[in-house]
């Protein structure tokens, strides 16, 4: 009861931050709600008892990504934005969003929501717990995939360093 | 007492509004007085008397300095951008506090028969005679250190002001480098501890088998990336007078001002409480003295460092701090956290 209450609470933050995302004229702003959006999902996240994914949306999200994004901002010293009104582009977007909107609704309607069940249900979380949980499935059996994504890691950080440093 | 309000018994409701003023009032009254203690200590290490003039030994120079702001004009910048200006104090000082919400500071407590373990998100949970809290609480003080840069860069953006953003750009610089190297630190804690529960980490510490003896590397390289994390002397480049005025606050005056101090504040006092939960033993202490009053002690004597080291050390070039953190204190996180999994392996 208290949850769904909560719940409701965030969703509505959820949607007018995601709304003024898009709809606010100073990019800064739009980032700051974007920054209120995942701050939204990393609450959804830890009611649907997944609190290491709510950790990390707001650690590498809402902490470390964004920074970055408000920090190009601030230095390109983008101002409000004072183009063109109506182009093309937002024809074109207007109707792929409708076409997102039916499906979402044909979905909601006549699909099934429940998904395929894992080995890992709520009653397992709760006694081992989250992280354990997540740690033991990436050291064994997603082992390579996690081996692959951190070598592609490394070239990309190597890469960066020789861009950024013409002489080394 | 055991009426269900929206599912929960009213002795829960009573006992987390108790929990969470009594942490909120501890915080805000140590941030005053830190103030003072700050002026004094220094003041004294310099061979002067530092406030006396308002009450015994300058004891009300707090709240007249707060009375004094209170009443002080609000400026606003006519070029500023007026809605990220008026946030960004607000933004500075909530990640401050809320950290708070998971340091444990005091074993638990009964109560009428009810059991509360003082720690603001914790419950007791009498079917398994245990105390449930936040099992990542680590990651959330991390999460939580990492939002504290947007109030920051914030009001050296909006203040449209060269100081400002110089200040407010060395800041996010300072603070993301550094995130990195006191999370590797930590993360050789939580290698020992096998957990990431503050309530675990702080009974594995029971009887003086303290953190800080068995990771003293990362005990030392965590306490100095927060200093650096909270733009502490010998770090407090964004604001460094010599050369940017006040670096982000320098177009912030009355209240807002007061809160960018106080958010200045209420970090130094949380980075101290997580010093002490994940190195020092947290409230855990010779049975004497009840554990909030040893969490207390703990947490008074670091801040105490922290205002000795401002009082000794001189303020660091750019790029050494830079140096510092990336060439010297990651690598030796990383070293660090090798040893500790080969160490704790081979015990095992």
């Amino acid at each position: 009861m208290l949850e769904s209450l909560f719940f409701l609470i965030v969703a509505a933050v959820a949607v007018i931050s995601s709304i003024l995302v898009i709809t606010c004229k100073n990019p800064i702003n739009s980032a700051l709600s974007l920054v209120m959006t995942f701050f939204c999902l990393a609450t959804f996240y830890v009611m649907l008892d997944a609190p290491f994914m709510a950790a990390i949306q707001v650690i590498v999200y809402a902490g470390a990504i964004m920074v970055l994004i408000v920090f190009v901002i601030m230095l390109l010293n983008i101002r409000t934005e004072t183009g063109r009104k109506t182009t093309h582009a937002i024809l074109a977007g207007s109707i792929i969003g409708l076409f997102v909107l039916f499906q979402t609704c044909y979905f909601l309607t006549k699909g099934t929501l429940t998904g395929t069940k894992g080995a890992m249900d709520t009653a397992l979380v709760e006694k081992v717990g989250h992280v354990e949980l997540i740690g033991k499935a990436l050291y064994t059996d997603f082992l390579l995939p996690f081996e692959i994504t951190s070598l592609l890691l490394l070239v990309a950080i190597i890469g960066a360093v020789i861009l950024s440093k013409r002489k080394i | 007492m055991d009426t269900l309000i929206l599912g929960l018994p009213v002795a829960y409701y009573i006992a987390m509004i108790a929990k969470v003023l009594v942490a909120f009032v501890f915080v805000l009254l140590t941030v005053a007085y830190a103030t003072y203690a700050e002026r004094k200590i220094i003041g004294h290490m310099q061979v002067r008397l530092g406030p006396m003039r308002t009450g015994w030994h300058g004891l009300l120079q707090p709240i007249a300095d707060g009375l004094k702001l209170f009443f002080k004009e609000e400026i606003i910048p006519a070029q500023s951008s007026k809605f990220a200006f008026l946030v960004a104090p607000l933004v500075a000082l909530i990640p401050a506090f809320i950290s708070f919400a998971v340091i444990p500071f005091g074993e638990t407590i009964t109560i009428g028969g009810y059991q509360i373990p003082l720690q603001i998100a914790a419950v007791y949970d009498p079917a398994g005679d245990r105390v449930l809290d936040v099992n990542v609480g680590v990651l959330y003080i991390l999460g939580m250190a990492s939002l504290g840069v947007y109030g920051i860069v914030l009001a050296g953006w909006s203040s449209n002001s060269k100081y400002s953003l110089l200040g407010g750009l060395r800041s996010s610089a300072q603070m993301v480098s550094y995130e990195l190297a006191a999370g590797l630190a930590i993360v050789s804690v939580f290698m020992l501890s096998e957990s990431l529960s503050l309530q675990k980490i702080v009974a594995d510490q029971a009887g003086f088998a303290w953190y800080a003896f068995k990771q003293p590397v990362a005990f030392i390289v965590f306490f100095i990336c927060s200093l650096a994390e909270i733009n502490r002397t010998p770090f407090d480049l964004p604001e460094a007078e010599t050369e940017l005025v006040s670096g982000f606050c320098t177009e912030y005056s009355s209240m807002k001002y007061a809160m960018f101090f106080m958010a200045e504040y209420a970090n130094m006092v949380t980075v101290c409480a997580v010093t002490t939960t994940l190195f020092l033993g947290g409230w855990h202490g010779p049975a004497f003295l009840p554990g909030w009053i040893w969490f207390i002690i703990k947490v008074y004597f670091l801040i105490f460092v922290c205002m000795w080291i401002r009082a000794t050390y001189p303020r660091y070039r750019y790029d050494q701090l830079m140096r510092l953190g990336w060439k010297f204190f990651l690598p030796l996180t990383l070293l660090n956290v090798v040893a500790t999994g080969i160490v704790v392996t081979l015990l095992k």
